[in-house]
């Protein structure tokens, strides 16, 4: 029972009417920006890092996780609508929820979608709670030279998620790693890579290069394709299920939800693995899956549960173990160190209100965007008739005064200019940003257990493989680049993601 | 030498080899150390090591396996963008949140193809008086609305 007793501490904490508010505001932006294609949450969160100093760490958190599971939300509602994915998360919603828009379902498919999040929600936030005290209690028993094997596992993991080839993913990772040690050495106080710049020997902001990559590239990539959006196709009456469409949902549901449970606790999981593969899944035991792509009920269903409860179990392994897995957990990181929280195990035994809150506040936090989303839908509808030539500037005036209020410095945003710039050139080079993002973050750490590991082994490599914990992480690691470079895998990899374009 | 098959993974690889190299060079300035006494000069030296191998993998192969050539680069969109925002980011100090970010919108707007300067300029006034509501009123950032030198 004590599992009911951590819940209810974090009911405490998420319950009281600050920490509601900024859940709430958390969900609400999240949802937008997950209406709104062209910006995720990646970009989101670093635009809005610089406005949480003011508040209270847990405020702060519940607030950016709102952003990451409400953009699961929106995301849909645009799939369902226009066929255009709001967030990568929901590409796979496109082909069977536009579907039924088009058939004149839309209410029930976006029905269905909010339904199957909350249901997924609501297991997931219970899953945390049960297998964070145990994960963390491993945690704890890691010394050094398992802390350098667990991250390489979970960069290794997160090029699962990277499109293309391999080789530049993991390069990527280490173009990360090396961009995350620029600045001032902990331990002999050098200034490394700093060019001679003063702002640098502070380091390379984590808002800076995640806005570069992700928010500035993307507008200007849209930019470029100048592609006409598709008019919205249908109306919007009746927020309601049939009795047999429930019928037919309610197992996809089931089963995304735990797929996508497990999928998000894996290095490189969350919501985007999570619905791809809980499509293939419900076209595998479908009756009759010459539906699918025609406006099946379960590919709906599936996906959307399975992104929305990955998009909560990838909490994790960041509040467990430390290590983030995705791109949005790399900004999280930031978050914490914004706010002097060091990510890993001892999160839950020295600051257990902050730990239990942030887990409490997810279900609260999908209460409201249920109630709130299916009566709100004819606003982020309207939303989406925005044109897009009014819409990125404003982006992008939030974004350069995100980043210009971090130090008040004119530096931080000429920087996260550059950033765009490269952000523009990876996407022309296939480049995946995500893994150089986690590189970036994950890098000092890297660095640190490195050279404890190294310092206690005096000198002797092999450190890494004798002890069992990290021989096995390593392990791990290897066979999953194995596994992703055999022709067999690899094919069917392409197709998945050539499923979402 | 072969033709170029696959142009992405060829620039790729050699901004990755030369990234490596300038980590190598930049960093034989800070010490080595040793194995069991790394000093600041250690990590960065297996990375750079690293990118190269990776960066020459990708070269090579691209020697051989067919790729698709690499996207036209369009510098209207690119410099207008990354542009107005270093502008902002240079006159947000001096001229305030108000006047900056008017000048960030509507600078930017040009950017698209579908640029309308009137149109631009509205809602350039609009969401700079949403943005100083909102972070320096609303938030309390403190960045100042208007410019400095009229306060003296």
């Amino acid at each position: 029972m004590e599992l009911l007793s951590h819940l209810a501490l974090g009911f405490s904490v998420a319950l009281t009417p600050i920490n509601l508010f900024y859940a709430l505001i958390g969900s609400l932006l999240g949802t937008l920006i997950g209406v709104l294609p062209g910006i995720g949450p990646v970009a989101t969160i670093a635009m809005l890092l610089p406005t949480t100093y003011a508040l209270q760490p847990v405020s702060a958190l519940i607030m950016l996780a709102g952003i990451y599971y409400g953009a699961q939300y929106g995301g849909s509602t645009t799939s369902i609508l226009i066929n255009m994915p709001g967030e990568t998360s929901s590409a796979v919603t496109c082909l069977d929820g536009h579907q039924m828009a088009l058939k004149g379902e839309a209410g029930a498919a976006l029905a269905t979608a909010a339904l199957a999040s909350f249901f997924a929600g609501c297991v997931a936030t219970v899953f945390i709670a049960a297998v964070s005290v145990p994960l963390s209690e491993l945690a704890l028993k890691f010394g050094p030279a398992e802390y350098f094997s667990l991250m390489v596992l979970g960069l290794i993991g997160a090029v699962v998620l990277a499109h293309g080839s391999l080789v530049k993913a993991i390069a990527m990772i280490v173009l990360g790693l090396l961009l995350g040690i620029v600045g001032t050495d902990v331990n002999s106080g050098v200034a490394r890579f700093d060019f001679g710049i003063p702002e640098l020997t502070d380091g390379i902001g984590v808002v800076s290069v995640a806005m570069g990559l992700f928010g500035f590239a993307e507008i200007i990539t849209n930019l470029e394709s100048q592609e006409k959006r598709e008019r919205l196709s249908s109306r919007v009456k009746g927020l309601w299920i049939t009795k047999e469409q429930f019928k037919a949902a309610w197992p996809a549901v089931l089963r995304g939800t735990g797929l996508g449970s497990f999928l998000g606790l894996l290095p490189g999981g969350g919501a985007m693995l999570a619905s791809f593969a809980s499509y293939a899944v419900e076209k595998k035991v479908a009756k009759d899956p010459s539906q699918f792509g025609k406006g099946a009920i379960q590919g709906v269903a599936g996906p959307e549960s399975a992104n929305n409860a990955g998009a909560q179990t990838s909490f994790i392994p960041l509040l467990t173990l430390g290590i983030p897995e995705n791109a949005v957990m790399a900004m999280m990181v930031g978050a914490m160190t914004i706010h002097n929280i060091q990510p890993g195990p001892q999160v839950m035994t020295n600051n257990p209100g902050l730990f239990w809150g942030l887990i409490a506040s997810m279900w609260i936090g999908n209460l409201m965007l249920v109630v709130l989303n299916l009566p709100l839908i004819g606003i982020w509808i309207k939303l989406l008739t925005v044109p897009y030539r009014i819409l990125y500037p404003a982006i992008l005036m939030f974004c350069a005064i995100g980043v210009y209020t971090i130090n008040n410095a004119s530096f931080d945003v000429s920087q996260t200019a550059f950033f765009g710039l490269l952000g523009v050139v990876f996407v022309k080079l296939e480049c995946e940003p995500a893994p150089l993002l986690l590189g970036f973050v994950l890098g000092p750490m890297m660095e640190e257990n490195l050279r404890r590991a190294m310092l206690l082994s005096r000198g002797d490599p092999t450190v890494f493989v004798t002890r069992p914990l990290s021989a096995v992480m390593l392990i791990a690691a290897v066979l999953l680049v194995l596994l992703i470079a055999l022709p067999n895998i690899r094919r069917k990899r392409e197709e998945a993601f050539q499923e979402e374009t | 030498m072969d033709r170029i098959r696959n142009p992405k993974d060829f620039w790729a690889g050699v901004l990755f080899i030369l990234v490596g190299i300038a980590a190598i060079a930049i960093g034989s300035r800070y010490n080595l150390g040793t194995a069991a006494r790394m000093g600041p000069g250690y990590f960065p030296r297996i990375l750079g090591i690293l990118l190269i191998v990776l960066g020459a993998i990708l070269a090579f192969r691209s020697l051989r396996l067919q790729g698709a050539p690499i996207p036209a680069f369009k510098w209207r969109p690119t410099i207008i963008v990354l542009g107005s925002v270093v502008v902002f980011g240079l006159l947000v100090t001096k001229l305030g949140m108000a006047i900056s970010a008017v000048i960030l919108i509507t600078l930017s707007s040009a950017a698209s193809s579908e640029f309308r300067p009137k149109e631009a300029l509205i809602s350039g006034v609009l969401l700079a008086a949403l943005a100083v509501g909102v972070f320096v009123i609303g938030l309390k950032l403190q960045v100042p609305i208007w410019p400095t030198f009229f306060q003296g």
